[in-house]
């Protein structure tokens, strides 16, 4: 898409913004709605969309596909390891009272962004990856012909 | 509605992929109606955006047309008519939309209402139920999707750096 | 049953019905089409009606989204609709993609392996495939068979 001045303008513009309210997204998800599947998602549509107007190569200068197979088990990882965590701490599994023993509605808190962040993490992994996989096959047909 | 009749009939998979994330985007606009909002922005997000690139990415892949199929429409559209008459049937007994005295409002859900203020602290009662009411639930559900896209990478992303040699070899067989 | 009664049957089901007709359409697509890709679609559509249905259950009238005021003080006289089928569809349309996308990937792979997404046409070459083995073992046992 070498060719379309406006989309890669435009692009550009967008990129950051999509990151931003992905960001604004997770981290807001306990007051607005939102959480961290669809920051996840939304994330992934910021790099995707990079991806289709400026081409695979350039947007995996920028996010690594080995990195984006590390996030995929991160995510899962970060959630389990909080439900260890307040294991570790005498509560139940999953109990996220623990991250602040006497005010247990902080914890609550802590550990809700916690677990939304591993969600997210996860989510943004698996929607990249899929987009990488299926854009590095040799399409069967040029652009023009669509 | 009428998009999802619309991709019974169009033969262009470029026109069904269109008319799918015109579904998912109305079906958004139709949750905010029923007062889901998480709901419908995942959908919009999911469903308008993320599905749309990957059915024309595999488009991309594979072709571009749909053959018309040659066997009868009949037997389908008795085995679809005869479930529908089934569901209707079942909907005879569920409480009118909206009553606040059916079953699915009495139960659980004003417990959940009622201690989420106290016991999370958390404004939004939907993700505190899901991360935290039904945390292991959301860690279920978080396995499945990482499982799927690490289906997603065997099946076609292939590993190519482990084994460049063999698929080299194995795609070569394939295309001649 | 006097009319009234039977006029707020009808309003309090026609939209139940609507989303069984959407399943219905979804269902169709799966069965009678042979495109592969059309069948996921279709089985999206099904997904998606059944989440309205589920959404729809949770409904209250009058409710509004299950979303409290940032300090919590919170009007009893606000009616909530029903959080937990929110929760339940959420996580379930997130499922729904990922398991979208694996069937789009063995799409791909059909399309290497057969040349084609039409199910006519690889039903076809599975059968000429079966009866060259047929064929072959016919030989190896020496026609005893």
């Amino acid at each position: 898409m070498r060719h379309h001045l406006i989309l890669r303008v435009i692009t550009k513009l967008l990129v950051g913004t999509i990151v931003l309210f992905a960001f604004y997204v997770q981290f807001h998800g306990d007051f607005s709605p939102g959480g961290g599947f669809q920051a996840g998602v939304i994330m992934a549509v910021a790099f995707i969309i990079y991806g289709i107007v400026f081409g695979l190569e350039k947007v995996q200068q920028v996010f690594p596909p080995w990195l984006v197979h590390k996030m995929l088990a991160l995510g899962v990882l970060i959630y389990a390891a909080t439900g260890i965590v307040s294991l570790f701490g005498g509560m139940h599994y999953l109990d996220y009272g623990v991250f602040s023993p006497h005010h247990p509605e902080h914890g609550q808190h802590w550990g809700i962004l916690i677990v939304e962040f591993g969600v997210g993490v996860t989510v943004t992994g698996v929607m990249v990856a899929v987009y990488y996989a299926f854009a590095s096959r040799p399409p069967r047909m040029s652009d023009e012909e669509w | 509605m009428i998009t999802a009749l619309a991709v019974v009939r169009v033969t262009s998979l470029f026109a069904t992929a269109m008319f799918s994330g015109v579904f998912s985007l109305l079906s958004a606009v139709l949750f905010v109606g029923l007062d889901a909002v998480d709901v419908a922005f995942t959908e919009a997000a999911v469903g308008a955006g993320i599905s749309t690139v990957l059915v024309l990415g595999t488009l991309a892949l594979t072709s571009r047309h749909e053959k018309p199929s040659k066997a009868s429409p009949v037997v389908p559209l008795f085995v679809v008519l005869v479930t529908g008459a089934a569901l209707v049937y079942g909907t005879m007994d569920m409480p009118n939309i909206g009553s606040d005295t059916s079953p699915a409002q009495t139960h659980v859900s004003p417990d959940y209402l009622e201690r989420s203020v106290h016991e999370i602290g958390v404004p939004n009662v939907v993700t505190a139920i899901l991360a935290s009411y039904r945390g292991y639930d959301t860690l279920g559900e978080t396995a499945v999707v990482f499982t799927a896209g690490i289906g997603v990478l065997l099946l076609i992303s292939g590993l190519r750096r482990r084994r460049e040699d063999d698929n080299e070899s194995e795609e070569e067989g394939g295309t001649s | 049953m006097d009319s009234s009664t039977t006029w707020e049957f009808f309003v309090g089901h026609v939209s139940y019905w609507l989303f069984i007709v959407l399943m219905m359409t979804g269902l169709y697509i799966v069965v009678a089409k042979g495109n592969f890709v059309k069948k996921i679609v279709g089985l999206n559509i099904f997904q998606t009606s059944v989440f309205m249905l589920y959404i729809s259950i949770g409904k209250v009238d009058g409710g509004t989204a299950p979303i409290y005021p940032v300090d919590l003080n919170i009007d009893p006289d606000v009616v909530y609709s029903n959080p937990l089928p929110h929760v339940l569809i959420l996580t379930a349309i997130v499922v729904g993609i990922a398991t979208t996308a694996l069937g789009l990937a063995l799409i791909v792979r059909i399309r290497e392996e057969f040349g084609s997404i039409e199910e006519d046409d690889i039903v076809e070459i599975e059968q000429g495939i079966a009866r060259d083995e047929n064929e072959r073992y016919r030989n190896a046992t020496g026609n005893r068979a």
